[in-house]
């Protein structure tokens, strides 16, 4: 069945069911498009156990960080709930009456990762609040009728969640009605009223309240039309006491936008309480702790891939969805591409896992660049023990991994310390997230890198109390930790606080004497300015360091001597391609595409897709062999706005007629310009298609360009 | 620049008598007006500066008498950085060049030019940067000379600086073109300086690309030549034609085509299998990307349920799509009331019945039919369900721009370059293309088709609605045959009785979409036919051969 046709644009294909019925398990399309297909499977499973892992991992971490944000929220809701229920007389009370509270959430620009908080605040509520509460897009809501409408039967559904289903044929009756505000407080009463002898039954879900409140999630508040907004809010606040509604704006933005949709009169109508969530980037910092900071998951991307992925987070979309995106496509790549990703799983199963190589895998694991520096270093019989005895290969790889994973853990100690230490200095040489911190380790050396320097230098001009705070904040991480592998550097760590707190009495008594010495004496103008200028000599030459001072020096070394022997970019370690996915261009090319590029190179130097010798050229111009397109391309960047049409094809055909002199004498030179006019029109529809120009009636045979610049 | 000085010191020589405190009054303030200029001259070198600076001067020339050094100097720094901006923005002009003389049948010279090799500009183009700076250099004198004698200088108003422009142009066009072409330069370069004066001068000295594209926009005018399609013998080819012809053609670089699309081939796997894991996969470059979809259609999804969606066809729509689906792919037979409900009942089948597979291939997802906002939402959305898998192509230069976060997050995009080279043959096939848009020979078939199957009285309603269109075609303000003038004329020719026959048959063209109707403002429905003249008179030729 062919899939053109000039009378339809959509081909269903329906192979037939006994067909369809063997369905190909995903894991084979894995294995087979490689051609070593070395434990394809087993990779495919550690992928899809390790992918699952992360993904529970951050789905924790996103409730555990709206945690504080519901809560807050949930209290608001009870609190101006309250007064309602209470009915009482109160004349501040009265005067509520008439303002629908409101709460202002004001969750960033990442406008794609909103729909989880809203998903997961929905069912907070819904547990917790209400069973009413109902959720409407911009999108879904042109104007008031719709509005009501999808209020109106969401909030019906709501109730046949809660209720049983007996009255289910009368709902769906109910959902042609065209809704008013006022059938929908008829139906409010009608429902608390029907449930209230129920209450005991459900008094759990809907907590201790007789009349649950009307939750109403606006999720884009921005993108309402202020007209519908506006009435909305004016009839809504006419019935408040009979529908006890409570809105949630979702905010983009920045909360005046609530006051540039809405009109003071509007607004006054509103009780607003504006609630903040927690910003996306430490929402990132907190992922990349919990996934890539940790021993827990052996997975770990090189320096650049990880760039990639933050430079994606904060120059184009500061979503957290789309970064975890990232991470899984490293992760999918990274079992894919290398074979010896099998091991790359936790380290007793890894160790099992390596006894069971192929021949193959082994000597996989002898070409890695990192294993061959390592057996160059080694003494000559072990070399050759490890490139010829698969034995010896499996125990020594079993030994490197192992010294990989302790690796780890000194690494990210040390990091996490480091960091205490220079994200409080004085404009952040090293980065005031711990993420850039982790990229400059990652890339290099870290001591040899001038901002490192220049950190040292900082904290070698600190005070006491800053020092003593990182150090404590130091010792806590080092507490924190479960591996108990650092054990002597708590201790010194300890030891140096110690040492810092008797500083204190010591200073004390040394300070008070040289005070005394120095005592006042009654002396003239001159000779105080004398003995002052003396003091200071004397103190210069002198120079004497006070014990703070040594020991801050010690502490600054010591620190020094950690990093230097345990923040080894990951590059020095063997076998460290087992856990490190590096490819970055793969990864920033499915990511982060530029398509516009792709197409003016391609048009431009079509050498760099076509290797073809006839098509090298110098920069800026191309040979007349080139693809007909490319031709037109390059004679159309000649023009400006408009193009007309007659010349370029002429310009074209003297291009063209010329690559073709060989085979001029084949075809007459009247059926040759045919065909040339002919491929010129290819090209030019071609390029009609690709949007670099467009017809237009400005004059007769001309097309307008459509871009700008050029060459 | 000693112009400039020359006309400082004419202004020095005004000084008659001032008082002590007014000197110093006006020390104090030119110090301060000073240092404000020195700031501005250095943030903003570039040559706009230069032209507004005399009228600043002259501006102040009442108050001021006193001309520091200082002052002076800070203007000739600025000269002087704009100098060297010029020549860097010629460097810059190499990346960008954007060349505004156009000169009739340029191009062509070009072509001839350039007969071996296609050097295609770049040797004409260097020269003529070499010498820019040269003519940018007498050409900032000039405007300096005029600042004395007119009280604010303007930049469109003066003839001088037409001439200025006029002198300039022919200047490049010499270095640019050369000898062989100066006759015909010499025609050319009246109507170019009446459009290019100072416009192109600034231009040049600026880098700003912005700027620039603005100034090319500016003006209504076109500097092409008149020369039209008409006189060519060749002009107007059909698609049969066209495809007869090209079919002639040997394609060039087949071994490497080939190369690539193998490359290609052997990401079929990898797509799948991402496919699978919630990724969505869309494929960019230049080519038509047709073929290679075809193919890992037929190798990868034999056994799948899967819609092929021609974006390019011309009639596709979001509905199309979704009436696929609901009726080929779920057997449902009933209809739906809107679009949305549509999606919705789709979203819910296929989260109800994970087993339920479904592969959506979309040619050109960036086609005029789809492109739309909400085409592009619903597809999303249907793409974002874990058991649709959509694999996509997009060709458009701007498609990317269909998409904002919320719609790419939707989508779960993983890009792919396939650069293949082939011809969008297909793609361009549907009658929408430049040159052979005349012919017309799609909707003409059709109209024949449906016009076949159609009662004698039927295809009589519909001719006279043609001839009426016909009649009007030089009216632009045309909207089309009332329906109550319709139906008279209808009677009068005894091919309807009543209006609800009238109606009955409208119904019919409409559901072919043979006509069009349109509320006017008086509210009568007009009646008008969608398909362009020439077709619709071909048909009526074609329908007297007949008959």
């Amino acid at each position: 069945m062919a899939t053109s046709s000039v009378s339809k644009g959509c081909f269903v294909f329906k192979p037939n069911l006994k067909k369809r019925k063997i369905s190909v398990p995903v894991e084979n399309y894995f294995s087979k498009g490689k051609n070593e297909s070395e434990d394809s499977k087993l990779r495919f499973e550690t992928y899809q156990l390790m992918w699952q892992q992360m993904q529970s991992e951050t789905e924790r971490l996103q409730e555990e960080l709206n945690k504080n944000l519901f809560d807050s929220l949930i209290e608001f809701l009870q609190k101006s709930h309250y007064g309602f229920q209470k009915n009482s007389r109160d004349w501040g009370y009265q005067i509520k009456l008439r303002e629908i509270p409101t709460a202002a959430l004001v969750l960033g620009v990442n406008v794609t990762d909103h729909d989880l908080t809203f998903r997961s605040l929905t069912e907070v509520l819904q547990h917790s609040v209400t069973p009413y509460v109902v959720s409407l897009q911009a999108k879904d809501c042109p104007d008031m009728k719709h509005f009501l409408q999808k209020l109106a039967s969401q909030l019906v559904d709501c109730n046949v969640d809660v209720q049983s289903k007996e009255k289910e044929s009368v709902q769906v009756t109910q959902k042609r009605i065209h809704y008013s505000m006022d059938s929908l407080s008829t139906w409010y009463m009608n429902v608390t009223q029907k449930t209230n002898p129920k209450m005991p039954r459900k008094k759990r879900t809907s907590s201790q309240w007789q009349s649950p409140p009307v939750v109403l999630i606006l999720k884009d508040m921005e993108s309402f039309a202020t007209k519908v907004l506006q009435d909305f809010i004016i009839i809504s606040s006419q019935h408040l006491h009979e529908f006890p509604l409570i809105l949630i704006f979702g905010i983009a933005t920045s909360p005046v936008v609530i006051h540039r949709l809405l009109p003071h009169a509007v607004s006054s109508l509103l009780c607003i309480e504006l609630f903040q969530s927690l910003s996306c980037k430490e929402h990132l910092t907190t992922v990349l702790d919990k996934l890539l900071l940790t021993t827990q998951f052996p997975f770990k991307l090189s320096e650049k891939v990880l760039q990639i992925l933050t430079n994606i987070f904060l120059y184009h979309d500061f979503s957290i969805q789309n970064f975890i995106k990232g991470l899984q496509l490293s992760l999918l790549e990274h079992y894919y591409s290398q074979p010896l990703s099998v091991l790359c799983c936790n380290l007793p199963e890894a160790k099992r896992r390596i006894n069971f190589l192929s021949d193959n895998q082994c000597e996989n694991i002898r070409r890695l660049s990192s294993f061959r520096r390592y057996v160059e270093n080694q003494a000559s019989e072990k070399q050759v023990a490890l490139l010829t005895n698969e034995r010896f290969l499996k125990e020594e790889t079993q030994s490197l991994l192992e010294n990989l994973h302790v690796y780890h853990t000194h690494y990210f100690l040390i990091l996490r310390c480091l960091h205490q230490f220079t994200s409080s200095l004085p404009k952040y040489p090293l980065g005031r997230q711990i993420r850039e911190l982790y990229c400059t380790c990652l890339e290099k050396n870290i001591w040899d890198s001038d901002e490192y320097a220049s950190a040292l230098q900082l904290l070698r001009m600190l005070a006491k109390d800053e020092l003593m705070t990182m150090l404590q904040k130091c010792f806590k991480v080092f507490k924190s930790s479960s591996e108990k592998q650092l054990g002597n550097t708590e201790k010194r760590i300890e030891e140096f606080l110690a040492q810092f707190q008797s500083l204190d009495e010591a200073k004390e008594e040394e300070d008070t004497p040289e005070s005394q010495s120095k005592g006042l004496q009654k002396t003239d103008l001159y000779h105080l300015q004398k003995s002052l200028l003396e003091m200071k000599e004397l103190r210069r030459a002198s120079k004497r360091q006070t014990k703070f001072e040594v020991l801050r020096e010690q502490v600054v070394s010591f620190i020094d001597s950690l990093v230097r022997e345990y923040l080894l970019p990951p590059e020095t370690q063997p076998l460290h391609e087992v856990l490190y996915f590096s490819a970055a261009h793969t990864l920033r090319q499915h990511l982060n595409a530029a398509p516009r590029i792709a197409l003016h190179t391609a048009l431009n130097n079509p050498y760099y897709y076509l290797k073809n010798e006839a098509l090298r050229s110098e920069e800026g111009c191309i040979p007349n062999v080139a693809p007909d397109i490319c031709i037109a391309y390059k004679l159309h960047l000649e023009c400006s706005r408009l193009i007309n049409l007659v010349d370029w094809s002429e310009a074209f055909a003297t291009v063209v007629t010329a690559a073709e002199k060989v085979d001029a004498n084949s075809v007459t030179s009247e059926e040759r310009n045919e065909i040339i006019h002919a491929r010129f029109i290819r090209a030019v529809s071609e390029l009609e298609l690709l949007g670099f120009i467009k017809p237009t009636k400005q004059k007769t045979d001309h097309v307008a360009r459509l871009t700008w610049g050029g060459c | 620049m000693m112009s400039k000085l020359e006309l400082k010191e004419d202004k020095m020589l005004e000084v008659q008598f001032v008082g002590d405190d007014d000197v110093l009054n006006h020390i104090l303030d030119r110090e301060g007006g000073a240092k404000i200029k020195k700031e501005r001259a250095q943030l903003l070198v570039n040559t706009k500066k230069i032209v507004k600076k005399p009228e600043y001067d002259l501006e102040e020339d009442d108050q001021e008498v006193l001309k520091d050094q200082n002052y002076v100097e800070v203007l000739g720094h600025d000269v002087q950085e704009s100098l060297k901006n010029g020549s860097t923005t010629d460097g810059g002009n190499k990346v960008y060049s954007f060349q505004n003389r156009k000169h009739p049948e340029k191009m062509a010279k070009l072509g001839h030019s350039a007969s071996d090799k296609v050097q295609l500009k770049n040797n004409d183009k260097s020269e003529f940067l070499s010498t820019a700076p040269c003519g940018l250099r007498k050409r900032s004198i000039v405007p300096r000379s005029h600042s004395d004698s007119e009280s604010e200088y303007s930049a469109s108003n003066s003839e001088d600086d037409e001439r200025v422009a006029q002198e300039y142009e022919e200047d490049a066009n010499e270095v640019t073109l050369g000898q062989k072409i100066q006759a015909q330069n010499r025609v050319v370069s009246a109507p170019v300086c009446k459009e290019t004066p100072s416009k192109k001068m600034k231009r040049d000295k600026t880098s700003d690309l912005v700027e620039e594209y603005f100034e090319a926009h500016s003006s209504s005018k076109v500097l092409t030549s008149d020369r039209t399609l008409q006189k060519l013998k060749r002009a107007k080819l059909d698609q049969q034609t066209l495809r007869n012809l090209l079919s002639k053609v040997s394609p060039s670089f087949s071994a490497e085509l080939k190369q690539l699309n193998q490359q290609y081939e052997q990401l079929f796997h990898k797509w799948m299998l991402q496919l699978h894991l919630g990724f969505n996969i869309v494929l960019y470059g230049l080519g038509s990307k047709r073929d290679l979809l075809e193919r890992f259609r037929t190798t990868m999804l034999q056994d799948c349920i899967h819609v092929v969606i021609n974006g390019f066809f011309p009639g596709i729509s979001v509905k199309s799509i979704l009436n696929s689906i609901t009726e080929e792919v779920l057997d449902h037979m009933g209809t739906f009331r809107s679009v949305l409900d549509q999606l919705e009942w789709i979203i819910n089948k296929f989260k109800e019945d994970s087993s339920l597979e479904l592969f959506l291939l979309i040619h050109n997802l960036d086609s005029q039919m789809l492109r739309g906002d909400k085409s592009q939402q619903i597809i999303g959305q249907l793409s974002s369900l874990r058991n649709i898998y959509l694999i996509a192509s997009i060709d458009h230069l701007n498609a990317p721009l269909m998409w904002d976060h919320a719609k790419q997050s939707l989508y779960n995009w993983l890009w792919y370059e396939t650069t293949t080279y082939s011809h969008y043959t297909e793609e361009t096939s549907y009658e929408n293309s430049l040159l052979v848009k005349q012919s017309g020979s799609l909707p003409l078939s059709s109209l024949t088709h449906v016009l076949r199957s159609l009662t004698p009285n039927a295809r009589g309603i519909f001719r006279l609605l043609i001839k009426y269109q016909l009649d009007n075609q030089d009216n632009p303000s045309y909207i089309g045959l009332s329906f109550q003038d319709f139906y008279q004329q209808c009677r009068e020719a005894f091919l309807v009785n009543s209006d609800l026959t009238l109606r009955a048959q409208l119904t019919e063209f409409r559901d072919h979409k043979l006509i069009r109707t349109k509320k006017g403002t008086d509210g009568v429905e007009y009646l008008l036919i969608p398909v362009d003249n020439g077709t619709l008179t071909d048909f009526l030729e074609m329908e007297e051969e007949e008959f």
